[in-house]
């Protein structure tokens, strides 16, 4: 099928800034359910609120705009009614893990059968350029206007250390890669996390001074490397791209069928 | 054959039985004294009826997950209480916005705050009517006996599908927790309303938000034949935002008139001696069992003397207090809180000098002694 076959063009162009990365993530996306060969009607994606949000609408699947931070919730009561469709869940960073960041590391404790997209472009876009708890210490944003004091977290590192049983990182930049990792993570069976810094030209790029869309990406090449390289060895301050963790751990969905067994031959 | 169930149980656990009863497909909670019982049964009884129960992260997860879990064809549930409750409002403005039947139970506690937990109040009335922001209305209902509990529990549910509109169980910890008789109604006793689905085939247009000519709105199992938006933005008739200011006033419009204009459908109460009445009380939930033991003592020594139990708080049956009382020289609203349908009643009633309050705030049950009090003091009469 075509790209147009997958979205709802009577809602383009889209709302997102000139230079977003977030059109790309969109692109990779579709490129994945097409490599795929899903079924539009076999997909369900929940959103929360925020730029990243918008990305639900675009898309002629089941689409559902939730609440800021809580669409792993909404999806967790569709997933386990439903076990038989495939959630996507794309987020912002600050939805998924400033106001949603309760909902996240629960939904990957319990391994629910979906797929967490992180569209991290480090700040809140929406209302104009606030910084968010991955912006990063020294940054600045409309309401660090003397400097981010607060301390980010690895996205990685927190799906890892809470249960996640698919773990990946790619980059707008690396559009190959970001498509490659989402089929993954579509296919794995457990919850899955791609967190994909995503640019935003706009206000991020603008108050650190990254520039355009073009220079920010460029940035994103030079500050990323593939997970477990050289390179990484000799600079930490290098961001991993790739696949971190994948493993097999009991699924949820799959858990509570059992219950329901066991329910029924005890009653 | 059919046999009748009889069982002594707590008022939570005939609110249980009620939700299996109704079609509960659907639940998830998260613990809080006093309505914690009602997810320990659930997680025994749903998973034996095919059923599924959560235990989620927070009370905001919970509502979430339900809210999900009814749009793909199940009847849900979800129980708290007061700061559980308040943690709910923001999802369920999006059930009332999205218009997506569930059910929700607040088992009242002390407020505000973490309050009195294991005690009993009446103090969220207001709450659930004005929890969430915006303009909207909602559906409140309240028992004051484990049987009623049954039966308004089941109409939970049938307004819920009926109006697609959330449903607020608005029990008490003195209800909740009391033991008495329950009589298991036999299956189709009790009328059961299901989810009205569209007959709209596969691959034709669906529009998730055009009304029927009756004013219902028919639902198509989300992740099912038909794909469509849910947002909980002003919205069109296919789900998809809207700032249009025609679409937000007939949504806004819609979403109000479905319920107010059904208050009579919607409004259940129960009237003892009213017919001579001219003093009567208007009570609710568990100081409705208290006024009630008033009426029949005083009734016994040929007072006249009578009860409206309001089961239906919201939207608030004015037409109904207004007829029950027009003869009454004396209205004493029995409540556990400052006086929150004591309000409504005196806009209700022709004359609101006559109404008065008799309550108690402490988190002890209103007794009828008290009310007896309070009524020689409303009479002049000293304690």
């Amino acid at each position: 099928m075509a790209i147009k076959d997958y979205i709802r063009e009577r809602f383009f162009p889209q709302m997102w800034c000139p230079g977003c990365g977030h059109g790309i993530i969109l692109n990779g996306l579709i490129k994945a359910v097409e490599e795929l060969g899903l079924n539009k009607n076999d997909i369900v994606m929940v959103s929360g609120i925020g730029c990243s949000a918008r990305i639900s609408g675009y898309l002629d699947f089941h689409t559902m705009h939730t609440l800021h931070g809580r669409a792993l919730a909404f999806a967790t009561g569709i997933k386990m009614s439903r076990p038989e469709l495939n959630v996507l869940v794309p987020m912002g960073d600050g939805d998924a893990l400033a106001i949603g960041g309760n909902h996240f590391i629960h939904a990957a404790r319990r391994n629910i059968d979906m797929t967490a997209i992180v569209m991290n472009n480090r700040v809140y876009g929406m209302t104009g350029g606030q910084y968010s708890p991955l912006s990063g210490y020294g940054t600045l944003a409309t309401t660090a206007p003397y400097t981010n004091i607060d301390h980010p977290f690895d996205v990685v590192d927190l799906a890892v250390a809470v249960g996640a049983t698919f773990v990946a990182r790619s980059t707008t930049y690396h559009i190959r890669q970001l498509t490659d990792l989402i089929k993954k993570a579509i296919t794995h069976k457990g919850f899955s996390v791609v967190e994909i810094l995503s640019q935003c030209p706009t206000y991020y790029g603008r108050k650190n001074k990254e520039g355009n869309a073009y220079e920010m990406m460029e940035l994103m090449k030079q500050t990323t490397t593939p997970v477990g390289s050289e390179a990484k060895k000799q600079n930490h301050d290098l961001i991993e791209t790739g696949v971190f963790v994948e493993t097999d751990k009991p699924e949820y969905c799959t858990e509570y069928d059992k219950i329901i067994e066991r329910a029924k031959k005890d009653n | 054959m059919n046999e009748k169930i009889i069982k002594f149980v707590q008022g939570n656990e005939a609110c249980v039985e009620a939700a299996i009863y109704a079609g509960l497909g659907f639940f998830a909670g998260y613990p809080i004294t006093p309505s914690t019982e009602i997810a320990e049964l659930l997680s025994v009884r749903l998973p034996q009826t095919g059923g599924k129960f959560l235990q989620m992260e927070d009370e905001i997860a919970s509502i979430c997950a339900i809210i999900g879990a009814s749009l793909t064809g199940n009847k849900v549930m979800t129980a708290t209480s007061g700061p559980g409750f308040s943690l709910m409002q923001e999802a369920l403005g999006y059930a009332v916005m999205a218009e997506i039947p569930c059910v929700i139970v607040n088992v009242q506690r002390g407020g505000p705050s973490t309050g009195n937990p294991t005690h009993v109040s009446q103090g969220d009335i207001n709450q659930a009517r004005w929890g969430t922001h915006g303009d909207h209305s909602i559906i409140v209902l309240t028992a004051s006996n484990h049987q009623d509990v049954f039966s308004i529990t089941v109409d939970a549910f049938n307004m819920a599908e009926m109006y697609r509109t959330p449903v607020i169980l608005l029990f008490d910890e003195v209800v909740a927790h009391l033991r008495e008789g329950l009589t298991i109604p036999e299956k189709g006793a009790l009328d059961i309303v299901d989810r009205l689905k569209t007959s709209v085939k596969r691959g034709v247009d669906f529009h998730p938000y055009l009304p029927r000519e009756d004013g219902r709105l028919p639902m198509s199992d989300f992740g099912g034949i038909h794909r469509y938006n849910v947002t909980g933005l002003f919205h069109d008739m296919w789900g998809f935002p809207s700032s249009d200011p025609k679409v937000v006033h007939g949504l806004l419009r819609h979403l109000v008139d479905k319920i107010e204009n059904n208050v009579y459908d919607i409004s259940r109460y129960k009237e003892y001696f009213l017919e001579d009445a001219r003093t009567i009380f208007v009570s609710y939930g568990s100081s409705a069992r208290s006024a009630l033991h008033v009426v029949k003592n005083r009734r016994a020594r040929g007072e006249r003397i009578g009860l409206l139990e309001l089961q239906t708080l919201w939207p608030f049956p004015a037409g109904i207090v207004r007829e029950k009382c027009s003869e009454a020289q004396c209205i004493i609203v029995v409540e556990m809180n400052m006086g929150q349908v004591l309000q409504q009643v005196k806009t209700a009633v022709d004359n609101p000098d006559k109404v008065f309050l008799a309550n108690r705030i402490d988190g002890e049950l209103i007794t009828p002694t008290d009310i007896r009090n309070i009524m020689r003091l409303i009479q002049g009469r000293g304690v």
